[in-house]
């Protein structure tokens, strides 16, 4: 008996149409479609599902934890991308 | 379904496994002194924020090994639990309750699986995970040891023991650990109903023949100690210092003592008897006015630890049938990853004839 774990797949589920693929957890599998297969039996057994996406985890590229404060920084400063930074005058509607 | 997360003190097979196990003091020590060396600021101000942990963050090793351990108990639990229940597939009385039962044993091989994904995300393999299941490192809760005799016991297990379970979990769901907080919400979705089939259950069969009656109440006997163990050793009061309750709840991993809990179970579950003239196994069961909770009797605690150190009427039987299972199953898997390494052979191959031509 072999007792190498499977491929690990992340798991997207799509609640219903309109709404994007949520990620809701992982799987293993030997290849993709039987990822797809199985996800469905793990994760929409009471219709929670309209659609599945299952990605290699070895695939995924994030960015690091570690750097998560100089990676989003730039942002930070400019405060001028949000509409509550503009001064209008009082009583006016629609904008 | 879970028991709540607990270890016997005294196996040494155990190990230490958080500040708050045997040396405490020292242990608490080395936790200070850790984090001179790691920066830990994030992972405090996470805790202190009630905020969630997600995998990739800095964490004290601690923090991972505890999470690792109860996530990994609460697994082998759901996956164990699929036995006793499984016993009755073939026997159930009717179809719809077949039905039933399929779903829910299903459902608990679907827990545990959400359980696997989220230990995982700790950095341990699935395969290191089963492997410390089968060879007793890890252990499972002791309800499962537990033999279900007749069909009434399936309905005593979803009511008490999955009524026990939402207790414990319905506060999981606010663990500082994501992916087990995550993993524990749906999990708890799917516990409801669990909980009433079984009570469902056993109310047709109180209100069915004497016989049938007799069975019910059978079952609540034999199931509502151990129901009540399922939610750990004392740990309030003088019973405090021992255990991890304190290093869990400072971590936000536990948010209330195995007692508080227990004692909830307690008042919620003895209106549900009286309601369909189910009799609680309990002499010294009286409700106290003054603390506006129930007053109930102490718990075999001899048992539990007998139990818990292998000594339940199924524990060898369970642990044969999940590992004689996990073999009887590998050449599925070793076929299925046979044919995955085929097939991707011949795509490549058919890649290396498309760019040759």
């Amino acid at each position: 008996m072999s007792d190498t774990t499977l491929p690990l797949f992340e798991v997207f589920v799509r609640a219903k149409r309109g709404l994007s693929h949520v990620h809701v957890g992982s799987i293993h599998a030997p290849d993709a479609t039987m990822a797809v297969r199985n996800a469905r039996d793990l994760y929409t057994r009471r219709q929670e599902g309209v659609s599945i996406w299952v990605v290699a985890a070895s695939d995924i590229v994030a960015s690091s934890p570690d750097e998560k404060d100089s990676f989003f920084d730039p942002a930070g400063d400019k405060i001028y991308r949000h509409p509550t930074f503009y001064t209008v005058p009082e009583g006016l509607e629609y904008l | 379904m879970y028991g709540n997360d607990f270890v016997d003190p005294n196996d040494p097979g155990a190990g230490p496994l958080n500040a708050a196990d045997g040396g405490a003091v020292e242990a608490a020590a080395a936790h200070v002194d850790r984090r001179s060396e790691i920066d830990l600021s994030d992972f405090d101000a996470i805790i202190a924020a009630d905020q969630r942990v997600e995998p990739r963050d800095v964490m004290p090793e601690e923090y991972r090994q505890t999470l690792i351990r109860q996530i990994a108990q609460h697994a082998h639990s759901e996956i164990i639990g699929m036995q006793p229940e499984g016993n009755w597939i073939t026997r159930a009385p009717s179809l719809r309750r077949k039905a039933i039962l399929i779903a829910k044993v299903q459902d608990e091989a679907g827990h545990g699986l959400y359980l696997y994904s989220a230990a995982e995300t700790l950095g341990i393999d699935r395969a290191e995970l089963l492997d410390r299941l089968h060879n007793g490192k890890q252990k499972y809760s002791s309800i499962f040891n537990y033999p279900t005799l007749t069909w009434a016991d399936i309905g005593a297990i979803g009511w008490l023991v999955d009524g026990a379970a939402i207790m414990n979990q319905v506060p999981l769901c606010r663990c500082s650990y994501g992916p087990y907080a995550r993993a524990m919400i749906r999990t708890c979705k799917e516990e409801s109903f669990h909980q009433r089939q079984g009570f469902e259950l056993l109310w047709d069969l109180v209100r069915g023949t004497e016989a049938q009656k007799a069975m019910a109440q059978d079952a609540v006997n034999r199931w509502w100690w151990p129901a009540l163990a399922m939610f750990g050793p004392r740990d309030t009061g003088e019973h405090a210092t021992g255990g991890h309750t304190a290093q869990s709840m400072a971590w936000g991993i536990k948010r209330f003592s195995n007692d508080d809990l227990r004692q909830r179970f307690v008042d919620m579950t003895v209106p549900q008897a009286e309601r369909i003239g189910i009799t609680i196994p309990d002499p010294k069961l009286s409700w106290n006015a003054e603390r506006n909770h129930y007053d109930f009797g102490e718990i075999d605690w001899d048992e539990f630890w007998r139990v818990l150190k292998g000594d339940g009427a199924c524990n060898a039987q369970r642990m044969a049938r999940r590992v004689a299972s996990h073999e009887q199953g590998a050449w599925v898997r070793d076929a299925a990853a046979a044919y995955a390494a085929k097939q991707a052979a011949r795509q490549q191959a058919a890649a290396g004839e498309g760019s040759a031509a």
